[in-house]
C-alpha cells in the first residue's frame, strides 16, 4: 500500500485556554522572528505541542521521523539562510537523539537554538520516566546551554539564546524546559529585559595595529597565498574576500567548509586545500612564505603533519575566535575579527601592493601540470564523473548536501562552487546521515533553488526515513545516492593502511533504492551506464518532484590525490596517473 | 609548570560543570580548585592551580576559560604579586603523652588545634602551599588518619611592582 500525501492537517477550533508556559514559550519565538520550526513530540513537550497547535499565526513545524533529521535539517536550514535552527523535542531519548547534531553544529559553527523537553522540576534528579540529564550531556557539545528554573526568566532566556546563537562565532544553544513550567498557567509578567551579558562580547573590529602589521607582511611577501575557511561565509564576507585577493593579486586556496567563498572557476583559485585537496593548493600551502587565514581553524585534515605545514610561512589568522588563533599554529599576525569588518579595512587602508607575478605563475603551472584526474573506464559509471554531470545539469547553481566520506570529497574536488552558502557539508565532526535532512532543511530555506543531497549509500541507510518529510511537503529534493555498495572511504583506509582487510566495510545487502522511493511515492531511478546518466540525469535534476537516484558506481574506485595520515602536505600521493 | 589562574564568573546554575568539562575535554590537569561568592552578589571567584606544559597550552586555557558565556574575567597571576592561600585540616595520630610535642610543632606554624580526642588532634593549619607541605611533613611521622585540603585561593597585592621593581615574584615556582 502506498502512503497518501495528505494536505496539512485541519486544526480544532482553539477552546478559551488559559494562558501557559508554553505560551511563553511561542511568544518568545514569534519575538525571534521564528518561522519555521524542525521537531518532534513526546510526553515532557506536550504542553508546548498544544500551544504550538493554538498558535497564531502558525509556526511552519516539520516533522521528520527521528529527533537526528530534526537537527540535521535546522543544520541545514541554518547553513543556507544564515538564520538559526529550531529544534524542539521531548526529554530523555527525545533529547539524547539531538546529541550528534548538536555536536555537529559545535564543530561546524551553526547557529541553532534547540528546546529540549525535561521532566517536571519535582521529579528532576530521581530517574524519573524518560529523564536524562541533558546539561550535563550537553555542556561541552554548546555555545551555552540553559535550563529553565521560573516560568518568568522563558523570555530572556530564549532571547539570551537567539542572540547569543548567532552572534560571534555561530553556534548551538540548547534550553531545556521542564514540563511543569511549560505546562503551569503562567502566573506573573515577566519584565522586558534588555540582555544583559557582561561575559559575551564578542570583538567585531580589527585591532589596528594588527591590521596594519598584516598589510605591511602582505606588501612585503613574496609568496603570499590566501586560505578561505567557512568564517567568511558567516560574515557573508564572499565580496569582500574576493576584492581582497584581487587587490593583491593572491592565490587562493580553500578549506572544505569555506568552498563558495571564493569562486572556484575564478583563475586565482587552487582549490581545496588538505588531505584530498588538490597538489597546487597544498603546495601553495606549502611552499608560501606569509599565509593568511582568513575564517578557518587549522582542522588536522587541512594541515598535515604540522612540522610540514607552511614551515617557511609567517602565519595571519582573522578569526572572530579569539581561542582559534594559535590553537593548532603559532601565528605572528593575530587579527580578531569579524572576517568583513577585517576584509573591508584590508581593502581601504593603503598598501603597496606585493609584486606575486612568478609565484603565481609557479602555482599555475602546477595547477596545469597536476590537476585533479580520474580513470576513465569504458562503461562503467565513476563517482567523478557523476559529480562533473551534476555541475554541467545544474550550471554549478544547485544547492549541494553530502554526508562524510569519499562522495563527500568528490563533490568538493568536482562541484566547481562558484557561489556561497550553496555547500552544505558536514566538516569537522564528519557526521554520516546528515546529508539528506540537511537538504530538506536547505530546501525549505530557499525554496527556489534546486537541492540535491549527494549522499553514500551508507549514509543514507542512518536517515532515509525522512523521505516521508519529502513526500509530505512536496519538496523537490534529489537524492543522488553514489552507491559503491561500501562504505567506501573506510574501505579505501582498509584497502591502502591494512592490506585490504575489508573488515564490515562492505555492504553487499542493500534495500532495492528504487523501490524504497516508490513505497513512499516518490520516483527512484537507478542509473549504471555512463549512457544513462548522460541521457537522464539532466531531466532527473531539473524535476518540479522529488526523486531518488540510485547511482550505481565503480566500487573501488578511490579519492586522490591523498596525504596519508601522518605526512606533510609536500607528501602527496596518487598526484596523477 | 605550574599555574594559578583566576576567573570571576557569573553565578549561574551548571558554570563550575562547564568549566570542569571544558579542562577535562581540552586534557588541562588541574591541581586544586577553590571557589566562593565574592563582594559582589551574583559573582563568584573560581581559583585554579593548573599543569601545563607549555605558555601556548596555557594561552589556550585561558581563551578557552574567556569564551565560556558566563565567564566574565580570567587572568594567570601567576607571575604578579600575589598572596595564595589554601587550609588544610589534618587529623594526627595523638595519644595523650603527644599532646604537648604536637602542640610545639603547631606553635611556629600559627596552625591550631581545632578538636581533640582521646588518640587523635585535628589541626588547622593556613598558608601558602609550600608551607602547609612542610607542616605535613614534620607531622607525618606520628600517623596522618585524615588529611583535607581546600585548594588555593589567590588574590593580586594591593601594590603590583612594576617591570624597574626586578622581579616579579610567585609562590608557586615551575
Amino acid at each position: 500500500m502506498k502512503v497518501k500525501a495528505q494536505a496539512v492537517q485541519e486544526r480544532k477550533p482553539a477552546a478559551e485556554v488559559p494562558k501557559t508556559g508554553a505560551d511563553l514559550f511561542v511568544e518568545a519565538l514569534q519575538a525571534a522572528g521564528v518561522d519555521t520550526i524542525f521537531g518532534y513530540p513526546g510526553g515532557a513537550v506536550l504542553p508546548i505541542y498544544d500551544a504550538l497547535y493554538r498558535a497564531e499565526p502558525r509556526f511552519q513545524h516539520i516533522l521528520t521521523r527521528h529527533e537526528q533529521g530534526a537537527i540535521h535539517a535546522a543544520e541545514g536550514y541554518a547553513r543556507v539562510s544564515g538564520k538559526p535552527g529550531v529544534v524542539i523535542a521531548t526529554s530523555g531519548p527525545g533529547a539524547t537523539n539531538l546529541i550528534t547534531g548538536i555536536a555537529d553544529a559545535m564543530m561546524d559553527s551553526l547557529p541553532l537554538v534547540v528546546f529540549t523537553g525535561q521532566v517536571g522540576r519535582s521529579v528532576i534528579g530521581t530517574d524519573a520516566f524518560q529523564e536524562s540529564d541533558v546539561m550535563g550531556i550537553t555542556t561541552p557539545i554548546t555555545k551555552h546551554n540553559y535550563q529553565v528554573q521560573k516560568q518568568e526568566d522563558m523570555p530572556r532566556i530564549i532571547k539570551e539564546a537567539f542572540y547569543i546563537a548567532t552572534t560571534g562565532r555561530p553556534g548551538p544553544v540548547v534550553i531545556d524546559i521542564p514540563k511543569d513550567i511549560s505546562g503551569e498557567v503562567y502566573q506573573t509578567a515577566a519584565a522586558e529585559e534588555p540582555i544583559h551579558l557582561p561575559g559575551y562580547q564578542p570583538t567585531m573590529k580589527p585591532n589596528n595595529n594588527q591590521i596594519k602589521k598584516l598589510i605591511h607582511a602582505i606588501s612585503t611577501a613574496k609568496r603570499p597565498i590566501l586560505l578561505t575557511g567557512a568564517g567568511i561565509l558567516h560574515a557573508k564576507a564572499s565580496e569582500e574576500v574576493q576584492a581582497f585577493a584581487k587587490r593583491f593579486q593572491l592565490p587562493v586556496a580553500s578549506t572544505l567548509l569555506g568552498l563558495g567563498a571564493f569562486p572556484a572557476s575564478e583563475p586565482q583559485f587552487l582549490g581545496m586545500a588538505g588531505m584530498h585537496g588538490t597538489y597546487a593548493a597544498n603546495r601553495g600551502l606549502y611552499e608560501c612564505d606569509l599565509l593568511i587565514n582568513v575564517g578557518a581553524r587549522f582542522d588536522d585534515r587541512l594541515t598535515g603533519n604540522l612540522e610540514h605545514f607552511a614551515p617557511q610561512a609567517t602565519i595571519a589568522h582573522i578569526d572572530i575566535d579569539p581561542a582559534e588563533i594559535g590553537k593548532i599554529i603559532p601565528t605572528s599576525i593575530p587579527v580578531v575579527a569579524d572576517a568583513k569588518a577585517a576584509l573591508k579595512q584590508l581593502l581601504t587602508v593603503e598598501a603597496e601592493l606585493p609584486d606575486t607575478e612568478s609565484w603565481r605563475n609557479h602555482l599555475q603551472d602546477y595547477k596545469e601540470e597536476y590537476p585533479l584526474w580520474y580513470n576513465n573506464p569504458a562503461q562503467d559509471l565513476i563517482p567523478q564523473w557523476v559529480m562533473k554531470a551534476v555541475h554541467k545539469a545544474t550550471e554549478g547553481n544547485a544547492i549541494i548536501t553530502t554526508d562524510v566520506g569519499q562522495h563527500q570529497m568528490w563533490t568538493a574536488q568536482y562541484y566547481g562552487f562558484d557561489r556561497p552558502n550553496r555547500w552544505v557539508t558536514s566538516g569537522g565532526l564528519g557526521t554520516m546521515g546528515f546529508g539528506f535532512p540537511a537538504a530538506i532543511g536547505a530546501q525549505l530555506a530557499s525554496p527556489d533553488s534546486r537541492v540535491i543531497s549527494v549522499v553514500g549509500d551508507g549514509g543514507f541507510q542512518m536517515t532515509m526515513q525522512e523521505l516521508s518529510v519529502l513526500q509530505e511537503r512536496k519538496l523537490p529534493v534529489k537524492v543522488l545516492i553514489v552507491n559503491n555498495q561500501s562504505l567506501g572511504m573506510v574501505r579505501q583506509w582498509q584497502e591502502f593502511f591494512y592490506q585490504e582487510r575489508y573488515s564490515e566495510s562492505l555492504l553487499d545487502i542493500q534495500p532495492d533504492f528504487v523501490k524504497l522511493a516508490d513505497s513512499y511515492d516518490i520516483k527512484g531511478v537507478r542509473l549504471e551506464t555512463q549512457e544513462q546518466l548522460v541521457a537522464e540525469l539532466p531531466s532527473l535534476l531539473q524535476s518540479d518532484e522529488p526523486v531518488v537516484i540510485d547511482c550505481r558506481v565503480l566500487r573501488q574506485e578511490n579519492v586522490f590525490p591523498m596525504i596519508a595520515p601522518g605526512k606533510g602536505l609536500h607528501e602527496m600521493i596518487g598526484v596523477s596517473r | 609548570m605550574k599555574r594559578i589562574i583566576t576567573a570571576t564568573v557569573q553565578n549561574r546554575s551548571g558554570v563550575l560543570n562547564r568549566i570542569t568539562g571544558l579542562m577535562q575535554k581540552r586534557q588541562f590537569n588541574i591541581d586544586s580548585i577553590s571557589v566562593g561568592k565574592t563582594e559582589v552578589e551574583q559573582i563568584s571567584r573560581m581559583t585554579f592551580v593548573v599543569e601545563v606544559e607549555d605558555m601556548q597550552k596555557l594561552e589556550q586555557l585561558t581563551k578557552q576559560l574567556h569564551k565560556q558565556i558566563d565567564v566574565l574575567k580570567v587572568a594567570d597571576i601567576t607571575d604578579h604579586a600575589i598572596v595564595a592561600r589554601e587550609l588544610a585540616l589534618v587529623k594526627v595520630v595523638c595519644p595523650p603523652a603527644s599532646r604537648n610535642e604536637l602542640q610545639s610543632i603547631i606553635a611556629p606554624f600559627r596552625a591550631s588545634a581545632v578538636d581533640i580526642s582521646k588518640d587523635s588532634m585535628i589541626v588547622q593549619v593556613t598558608g601558602d602551599s609550600d608551607k602547609i607541605e612542610a607542616f605535613l611533613e614534620l607531622v607525618r611521622p606520628y600517623g596522618i588518619k585524615e588529611l583535607t585540603r581546600t585548594g588555593v585561593t589567590a588574590f593580586l597585592r594591593g601594590h603590583q611592582p612594576q617591570a624597574a621593581d626586578g622581579n616579579t615574584y610567585s609562590l608557586i615556582t615551575n
